[in-house]
């Protein structure tokens, strides 16, 4: 095409990444085609989300959606260097020249660093990027490496937003964080003194030291450490220091080619984003919107969908007095929300405060001078009203405003709001297109957020969404299947409380028909959770899945494989002799686990007693592999052997591995206990991990690997070894009886209301009320555990089962054949599978095992 | 199929039959089967809750285990199935076919009481 015209971008960072994806979806005809000139050398990712980088997300699940379009080029590394107005052309640093048709400004900013004596020297950081953290991360892994006594700390200057997400990161890299802020109170911009002071006890009360209302002076380098002076000549030790004291624009690239700036700085545009050259724009943080500079990602969308509107021809335009400078996060446990005209500045405007200093929370609605009118407010301590409050700025108050926000006062849904309230901020999505979204078939929050992009950015409008998903009658069905109108938590609760305990009982009176593969495993795991005997005990034997049925797993031709539990991976010589020979005599695989045990293959069902006489005589008992219970807790050597060790990671695994064994859950649980920061045991990709700290134990919950891998989250650090056990008994009995069928530990947390927060709540806190509840049933079943294998063996009722045939007891199934590979018996391949293939390795010969 | 009070199923195949023993009817626990080896023959057999006897061929067809009596016996929309252990189709009890993947079926043999004894009929 000859009149496609070229657009230059000039930074691929979150508002950059806006415009091209908002101009790609609206220019339909490819009027124009782009290029986007990136600084770093990664994807454009989710800069807001930059801190969960250190919780364990990974580049990857931080990236935003691939631009992968004909008409977009995308360079990486490959930054903007000169612009040339006249001849419209931009060379950028590999030396490539680009001539352009429109340009836009989409550098965003560059960390504030305060100029203080010492602030290039090595450990010293900006926190801006994920190559930022990595260094950061890289530095404090080496601090806590280095031996020596005591904790190594952290200096984070500036207590605002981003200075407290650092601390929270500093915490997590093992570091004691110390925050230093110049003004008054922490985050300045966006509560008052009264919250401020709250969330400096808040703060403080979470291991991060707080020193507000004065200012680094000076950074030195002594004995491998750094030494922070402070303007009230307080000297801070320090392993790490990170600037995160407010940012300025990136704007040298507009300052060198003469466009007109901000009075401070900022590349000045109008209420159209275009500079005062008419083929450039500028958007983001390095725009100064008719003078002003905006550090929030929601106002550079709202500039980027402004120019991709003009670029096409459209009349958009800014309206700054308009733009949401609302915040809520979540920090160290802590809310903050501040949103509207949260310090009083509009003329009358009158401050409501209920100060509670007791429950934590802290709220404030600034209203019109005749109480009619909200215009802001700030909410520290708790901030779920927040999504309801900040759509209602501007509005008309629907009820008394001290009501609205103290305890057990009005409690306002998304029915209270208009169609024209905004739901999403972030990407200005209104409560009627929601609507509209709802009707046009959207059933659920992902569905929502695809077809509207609501809750997609700072996601703090979701619960916003699930309620008008409800106010708007769509039911989401959550039944187990034909047989039972219930969910299985549902079906939990109402087992629990009927005291029935056969399946017949449950159909008859909560269900209809007489059940399927899907209700009856669902209703034998909750009674098994409920301590209802041996799993083979009467009616409950005809309930169970394929493995337990004959506690073992099935394998692809019938026969199966046997797991003796071998705890924390600990086995002594004589154990791996008696695996070693039972295998060899029964003729069985063997393999070791990724669970640190042995597993043996090949086993016909009427060989599984005689092979488990064997293993239970010489001390061993189910490994509960076939089951959809605890399976193994995997450990590192711990400090018994290990140099970096600091606590005996095998025998907390031992003893979690022998609490926990028989327990039977929605789904398989796994765990994992290292002995140190290094993680060998790799305990956050399990459901419950444990990582040995010098002061205790960390617990993480809520991993997996598998086809969608998920790292476990913080949820108490540095516990004794009670508290930990404790915890852990309390997340696994609540995960049992609230969790969904077959659904693992980390889809259940995510799923649930309010998170990793709300469950810290209820386990830890005891919110609910449960938890005496919730550790009487772990004491029942840790008091009640007996071996399921002894069992079987025990009961001549229930060896009964283990034949292959009722009327040739004695004879195996002559379907069932092995080969020999590699020097062990494997199932004889079918006609029609694939053959295995090696490459660069001779021909193993396959031969037929008599 | 047959009911365990005794009654004889009605024989609708026109060949020759003999009537097999598998096991006594104690031995078959309801909605849990079992298999019986006839030559080379695999009969999978099935007490429902309700009382009735049905038997099916007892290899799964897609993987070709002959696991079919240990599957979970339940019903869909009332009719009588067992879920394969190994990929968890269904299986109708009264006449084999697979109620989740169209033109699989499995074999269905008549079964009867017979003075306290499961029997089957083979050809």
């Amino acid at each position: 095409m000859t009149d496609t015209r070229h657009l230059v971008v000039v930074g691929n960072g979150m508002v950059g990444h806006r415009l091209v994806s908002a101009l790609r979806d609206r220019d339909g005809r490819g009027d124009w085609r782009i290029t986007v000139l990136g600084e770093e050398t990664r994807q454009a990712y989710d800069r807001v989300a930059l801190s969960s980088y250190v919780d364990g997300k990974s580049e990857e699940e931080l990236r935003l959606a691939e631009l992968a379009d004909p008409l977009v080029d995308l360079r990486l590394g490959d930054p903007a260097v000169t612009v040339d107005r006249e001849r419209r052309t931009v060379r950028t640093a590999s030396g490539a020249e680009l001539t352009y048709d429109a340009l836009v400004l989409a550098t965003g900013s560059v960390p504030f660093v305060p100029p203080v004596p010492g602030r290039d020297l090595p450990n010293c950081f900006v926190y801006r990027t994920l190559d930022d953290l990595d260094a950061i991360k890289a530095a404090a892994a080496a601090a806590v490496a280095r031996p020596g006594p005591g904790r190594r700390s952290a200096v984070v200057v500036g207590g605002g937003l981003l200075g407290l997400e650092a601390a929270r990161a500093m915490r997590l890299l093992g570091l004691s964080p110390q925050v230093v802020e110049i003004a008054p109170r922490l985050m300045p911009v966006q509560v008052d003194d009264g919250g401020g002071a709250l969330l400096k006890d808040l703060v403080t009360s979470q291991d991060i030291a707080v020193r507000t209302g004065v200012a680094v002076s000076g950074i030195r380098e002594e004995k491998d450490r750094l030494v922070a002076t402070l303007s009230d000549e307080v000297e801070l030790d320090a392993d790490v220091v990170v600037f995160s004291a407010g940012i300025r624009a990136a704007d040298s690239l507009a300052r060198e080619s003469g466009l007109r700036l901000g009075e401070r700085g900022g590349v000045w545009v109008d209420a159209t984003c275009r500079t005062d050259d008419e083929n450039v724009w500028a958007i983001g943080e390095v725009a100064a919107l008719e003078g002003r500079t905006y550090g929030l990602v929601a106002p550079g969308y709202a500039m980027a969908e402004v120019v991709a509107d003009r670029l096409l021809g459209g009349q958009a335009r800014m309206t700054p007095e308009e733009l949401d400078m609302s915040t809520k996060l979540k920090l160290l446990g802590v809310e903050v929300a501040s949103f509207g005209d949260a310090h009083a500045a509009t003329e009358g405007a009158l401050e409501v405060v209920v100060n509670d200093p007791v429950a934590g929370t802290y709220s404030k609605l600034v209203v019109s001078d005749d109480a009619q009118t909200l215009l802001g407010g700030v909410l520290v301590g708790d901030a779920s009203k927040y999504s309801t409050l900040r759509p209602m700025v501007g509005m008309k108050l629907p009820a008394d405003p001290v009501a609205m926000i103290a305890p057990g006062g009005v409690e306002l849904g998304a029915d209270a709001l208009p169609d024209s309230a905004q739901i999403c901020s972030c990407n200005a999505v209104t409560k009627g297109a929601l609507k509209e979204a709802i009707g046009g078939g959207a059933c659920t929050v992902p569905d929502l957020k695809a077809c509207t992009k609501a809750g997609t950015s700072c996601g703090s409008c979701v619960p916003l969404l699930k309620k008008l998903l409800v106010d708007e009658g769509v039911e989401v069905s959550k039944a187990l299947c034909e047989h039972f109108g219930f969910s299985r938590a549902e079906l939990f609760q109402i087992i629990a409380s009927t005291g029935l305990r056969t399946f017949t009982e449950v159909v008859e009176k909560h269900g209809r028909g007489r059940g399927c593969d899907l209700c009856k495993p669902a209703v034998a795991s909750i009674l098994a959770s409920l301590g209802n005997g041996h799993i083979h005990e009467g009616e409950q034997a005809a309930l169970q899945d394929t493995n337990d049925h004959f506690l073992a797993n099935m394998q692809r031709n019938g026969t199966y494989s046997v797991v003796p539990r071998i705890a924390g991976g600990e086995i002594t010589p004589e154990g791996l002799i008696v695996i070693g020979e039972v295998a060899r005599d029964f003729g069985l695989y063997t393999k070791i686990t990724g669970g640190q045990r042995i597993d043996m293959f090949g086993a016909r069902v009427e060989q599984l007693p005689a092979i488990w006489r064997r293993l239970v005589d010489a001390g061993f008992e189910s490994g509960h592999a076939y089951g959809k219970s605890l399976r193994t807790v995997k450990s590192c050597v711990g400090s018994s052997w290990c140099r970096y060790g600091v606590q005996d990671s095998v025998g907390m695994a031992v003893l979690l591995e022998l609490r926990y064994r028989g327990l039977r859950s929605p789904h398989k649980l796994k765990s994992g206990v290292s002995g140190c920061a290094r993680e060998c045991a790799e305990a956050r990709s399990k459901d419950f991990g444990v990582i040995a700290t010098e002061k205790g134990w960390n617990l993480y919950v809520g991993g997996n690997g598998g086809a969608t891998p998920r790292h476990a989250q913080l949820i108490v650090q540095d516990v004794d070894q009670e508290t930990l056990i404790r915890t852990i008994d309390r997340f696994l009995m609540f995960y049992i009886r609230t969790a969904d069928r077959l659904q693992r530990t980390a889809p259940w947390l995510e799923e649930l209301e309010g998170g990793l927060d709300h469950l810290r709540e209820v386990i830890v806190d005891d919110k609910l009320g449960i938890c005496a509840e919730l550790d009487a049933a772990m004491a029942l079943h840790v008091e009640n555990y007996a071996d399921e294998w002894r069992g079987v063996l025990e009961d001549p009722k229930k060896l009964e089962r283990y034949v292959s045939f009722v009327n040739e007891p004695g004879t195996p199934d002559p379907t069932i054949s092995f080969v020999t590979e590699r020097g062990q018996p494997v199932p004889t391949p079918r006609a029609g599978d694939p053959e295995p293939v090696l490459i660069g390795v001779p021909a193993f010969g396959r031969q037929e095992v008599q | 199929m047959t009911t365990t009070d005794e009654r004889p199923a009605t024989d609708t195949t026109p060949t020759a039959r003999r009537w097999e023993t598998a096991c006594p009817l104690e031995r078959l626990q309801p909605e849990r089967g079992v298999a019986a080896l006839f030559g080379e023959e695999q009969v999978a057999i099935f007490r429902t809750h309700g009382g009735e006897l049905y038997a099916l061929g007892n290899v799964d067809p897609r993987s070709g285990a002959a696991v079919l009596s240990r599957g979970i016996v339940g019903d869909r929309g009332g009719e009588p199935t067992v879920a394969s252990p190994v990929y968890k189709e269904s299986f109708s009890l009264v006449d084999g076919r697979c109620l989740d993947a169209r033109g699989v079926s499995v074999p269905v043999y008549p079964v009867r009481l017979h003075d306290g004894l499961v029997q089957i009929g083979l050809r």
